[in-house]
């Protein structure tokens, strides 16, 4: 939530003031617009220094433009599959069972203690070599979509079981209570009344994780998908244009993140708005 | 009175919270139609007995029995979690903190266990709640949200939900004191209401007025165990304990009862 929005209100303040600091706003945003325009000229004036090939990149723009289809095609599928992971997890870790705090844990501590790209390889490369006679007998070998949306899934997941977890622990005692009092077993507990709740609060941070995920997914583009990352880095390499056509993939991903977020901030501003 | 089958029979509970031994053998009966009042200083277990009686809280020890329904302390296992939970759909809890479902309307809150627990149909279930949201007086709030009810209004709906369940009784966990002091009457109000109707209750409470003109029993509890047991005139005008002296005494000097808050 933006500062604005949670200041107080300004009833007690002089009309005056009210107009002073509204104009010491709007010059702070003109000069730091200012500033940002002077950024963009340098760089634009770098990038004509060293004879960036506009039309070469004019040309191609639109396919890498295709890409981006695939990045967010990549991406929520990810992220839809991490928080069906994320909410098993979380119950695992919330459990005082043994058999399913065990897993639970262990999975959390090995995937946030590796990284990602490496995960990446496990699916990628490593598991072709595992051959079980009847069911993968040439071993298992994952197309390149499908491994990096399991490996993404599966990376996120464990990082989005602590935030779920976290939802799920915020919802107050009382609730539980009321609900067992009622009757209700444990589990129609859960799914009425404190995932409903939960899932809630754990917007916000998913969503987050969702905006993360998109510059994420690139590192799948060495599985041969053809997201944004893939096609400038197939285009850059055979003319030898790199510089043009990742300049065209870094804006792809900087005006998503830009239009996520902005979506973001208004998913948050919702809910915000309390209990309807 | 004494011939009919108790509601509520609590034989020899013990409980412990890890060395804090917080009830010492209790044991009592609640019979139809009766309102017994659970008074005592904070810490003295009356909220943990309560609790004790729907398994909020596991008894160490003991033997709770409610309409017909007997959960031993000791007992394990799915069939003793079944009849937990026939118990708990037979005694209505209100929480001191009302503990209503604010994802949920007033009447879906209403409804929820009675759908969801009882497999009552949708309908039947909006009827009965509607015909106890209107007996509280909330009708007109049966759409809103928990969060845009006031704190009399909100623990007025917790008890409409209770009683949706048709509970054989309610149990009343010091149901006013979160409540702004202008906000108490209209609770109390209601529950006034109920114990007239013949609704049997066990109320935890600091409020003496209520407990004076409600109840039929009082119990006083002390250090985890019943102190004083009876008919509210022999309690306020002539109790025997020398503890209940001392507290009612304090009451009347103002240290304890009335708008206090755990």
């Amino acid at each position: 939530m933006s500062v604005v929005a949670m200041a107080p209100p300004h009833d007690e303040m002089a009309e005056g003031e009210v107009r002073q600091t509204a104009q010491q706003q709007f010059r702070f945003v003109a000069w730091t617009a200012a500033v940002w325009v002077g950024i963009l000229a340098v760089i634009v004036a770098f990038l004509s220094f060293i004879h960036l090939d506009l039309s070469f990149m004019l040309k191609w723009l639109p396919f890498i433009a295709e890409g981006i289809a695939t990045t967010l095609f990549v991406s929520v599928a990810s992220i839809l599959l991490a928080c069906v992971i994320a909410l098993i997890g979380a119950l695992g870790r919330l459990s005082r069972n043994p058999v399913f705090f065990g897993p639970a844990t262990f999975y959390i501590s090995i995937i946030r203690g590796t990284p990602l790209i490496l995960q990446i390889f496990i699916w990628y490369l490593a598991l072709p070599q595992v051959k079980i006679p009847g069911l993968f007998p040439e071993g298992i070998v994952l197309e390149g979509t499908l491994a990096g949306i399991l490996a993404l899934a599966v990376c996120y997941g464990a990082y989005m079981t602590e935030t779920f977890r976290g939802g799920i622990q915020s919802i107050s005692k009382g609730q539980t209570e009321a609900a067992l009092a009622l009757g209700m077993t444990r589990s129609q507990t859960m799914r009425r009344v404190i995932l409903p709740q939960a899932l809630r609060i754990v917007i916000p941070p998913v969503g987050n994780d969702f905006i993360a995920m998109t510059k994420d997914s690139s590192l799948v583009y060495f599985m041969g998908v053809w997201e944004i990352l893939f096609r400038a880095n197939k285009i850059g390499r055979q003319y030898f244009r790199n510089f043009e056509t990742l300049v065209i993939a870094a804006l792809f991903y900087w005006i998503m993140q830009i239009v996520l977020q902005y979506v973001q901030s208004k998913i948050e501003t919702r809910l915000g708005r309390g209990d309807r | 009175m004494e011939t009919a089958k108790p509601i509520v029979r609590v034989q020899n509970l013990h409980k412990y919270f890890g060395r804090l031994h917080v009830l010492r053998d209790i044991s009592f009966e609640v019979y139809p139609r009766e309102v017994v009042c659970l008074i005592g200083r904070s810490g003295s277990g009356k909220s943990t007995l309560l609790r004790c009686i729907n398994f909020l809280e596991e008894p160490t020890a003991g033997t709770v029995e409610v309409n017909g329904v007997v959960v031993h302390a000791k007992e394990r296992g799915s069939d003793r979690d079944e009849r937990v939970r026939k118990i708990r759909t037979s005694a209505g809890m209100v929480f001191q903190e009302f503990n209503l479902f604010p994802h949920m309307s007033v009447i879906d809150n209403i409804i929820e266990a009675p759908v969801g627990v009882k497999g009552m149909p949708r309908d039947q279930a909006i009827a009965i709640g509607e015909k106890f949201l209107a007996k509280v007086g909330l009708m007109e709030k049966r759409n809103e949200y928990p969060a845009r009810l006031s704190g009399g209004q909100k623990q007025r709906v917790a008890i409409a939900r209770a009683l949706t369940m048709e509970p054989k009784v309610m149990l009343f966990d010091e149901p006013t004191s979160a409540l702004d002091p202008e906000l108490i009457g209209e609770v109390l109000n209601v529950m006034n209401e109920l114990a007239h109707e013949g609704t049997t209750m066990m109320v935890v409470t600091h409020e003496m007025g209520f407990a004076r003109e409600a109840a039929n029993r009082i119990i006083f509890i002390d250090g985890g165990g019943f102190a004083e047991e009876g008919p509210p005139e022999q309690f306020f005008t002539s109790p025997k304990d020398p503890r209940t002296r001392q507290f009612l005494q304090r009451l009347l000097s103002g240290e304890e009862g009335r708008g206090k808050r755990k």
